[in-house]
């Protein structure tokens, strides 16, 4: 088992995997989100590319209504 | 031949943005997406800001605002609301701006910056305000900067290259309209000395119709509102009357107002009155 943190919470996965994998856990379109890891943002065209590593620190996020 | 008469508005240029609605609208604080898509609706906005946050990945409710949202009619916002630092801005707005970018939508590469300095009042830090400006812009964000009613810290925002600088009316939410009204003026006038184009949109503070109409009868190129209708008793009936108090506004604007005067002036005719002066008055 791979320890990260999700948006602040601490997450068991069960090997590294790449964002696209990760993203393909949840039930959101992925053009709907936008992911950084330790701080960078990871583009789009990268996910499937771009692994997820133990103690990464990952955020998840969308947008929501605000003003 | 009649005159013809040409009661076209300039479109509100913002940066490289063209807006055809001088009035942008925020998505948040709405009873029901639905509620919210219908508001829209009805102020004819065709900018509507937006937050970003954490996914919550573990207990979704099944509703994403963008499946309320139509990408083809409007331009995305993105707001940096709820940052402290400039620090937390920035990455905000990184983050939307990946976001609107994998959507295809023209704000990716804006952002309302936001930076609060005090949870309670929710009036803007200036000086990382001024710090995440300054970041954005070199980063290549138009940076539309949300900031208190300071004339000198507005220069500045000016100065470090906020394509728009948005001063608050009054406290974020409060509906108390434009509390300082000299302030206002003021950095309409500074921002514009040199820069006649230069676009200054009131944000926050707007409580009902009249304050809109009050912000562009000053002069402000733009106004940005959320809270007057989301919380109205009937939002989308008053997202209409803002929609037309903007409109009303802004002819009044560039229509040009009277002067005032201590003393009355009659709009008829002074000859031939059928009538004696009481008092001794003067003709």
């Amino acid at each position: 088992m791979v320890a990260i943190t999700v948006n602040g919470r601490a997450v068991e996965i069960e090997s590294s995997m790449s964002v696209e994998q990760m993203l393909d856990t949840v039930d959101v379109p992925p053009n709907y989100l936008a992911v950084e890891i330790n701080g960078e943002v990871v583009a789009r065209e990268d996910y499937a590319i771009t692994n997820v590593n133990a103690g990464d620190e990952v955020e998840v996020v969308t947008l929501v209504g605000g003003g | 031949m009649p005159a013809v008469i040409d009661l076209q508005d300039s479109p509100l240029t913002i940066g490289t943005h063209t807006l055809q609605s001088r009035m942008i609208v925020g998505t948040g604080r709405y009873d029901t997406m639905e509620q919210m898509r219908d508001s829209l609706d009805a102020s004819g906005a065709d900018c509507v800001t937006v937050a970003v946050r954490r996914e919550r990945l573990y207990d979704r409710d099944g509703k994403n605002i963008l499946d309320f949202l139509d990408l083809d009619r409007y331009t995305l916002l993105p707001n940096t609301a709820g940052c402290y630092t400039a620090a937390d801005a920035v990455r905000a707005a990184k983050l939307g701006r990946e976001i609107l970018k994998t959507l295809g939508n023209p704000g990716a590469d804006w952002v309302k910056l936001e930076v609060l300095g005090d949870s309670r009042t929710l009036l803007p830090d200036p000086t990382e305000t001024l710090h995440a400006c300054q970041t954005l812009a070199d980063a290549g964000f138009q940076v539309l900067c949300y900031t208190s009613d300071c004339p000198v810290t507005a220069q500045k925002l000016k100065a470090a290259g906020a394509a728009s600088v948005m001063p608050a009316g009054s406290p974020i939410g409060s509906g108390q309209g434009l509390l300082n009204k000299n302030n206002l003026q003021i950095i309409l006038e500074y921002l514009k000395e040199d820069d006649p184009d230069y676009p200054v949109i009131i944000d926050a503070g707007v409580g009902t119709a009249s304050d809109i109409s009050e912000a562009f009868e000053l002069g402000a190129d733009g106004v940005l509102l959320n809270t007057a209708i989301a919380h109205a008793k009937d939002p989308i009936r008053m997202a209409r009357a803002m929609k037309y108090a903007s409109l009303a506004g802004r002819d009044a604007f560039l229509s040009g107002r009277i002067p005032k005067r201590l003393y009355g002036t009659a709009s008829s005719p002074a000859e031939g009155v059928i009538s004696t002066r009481p008092y001794g008055s003067q003709a």
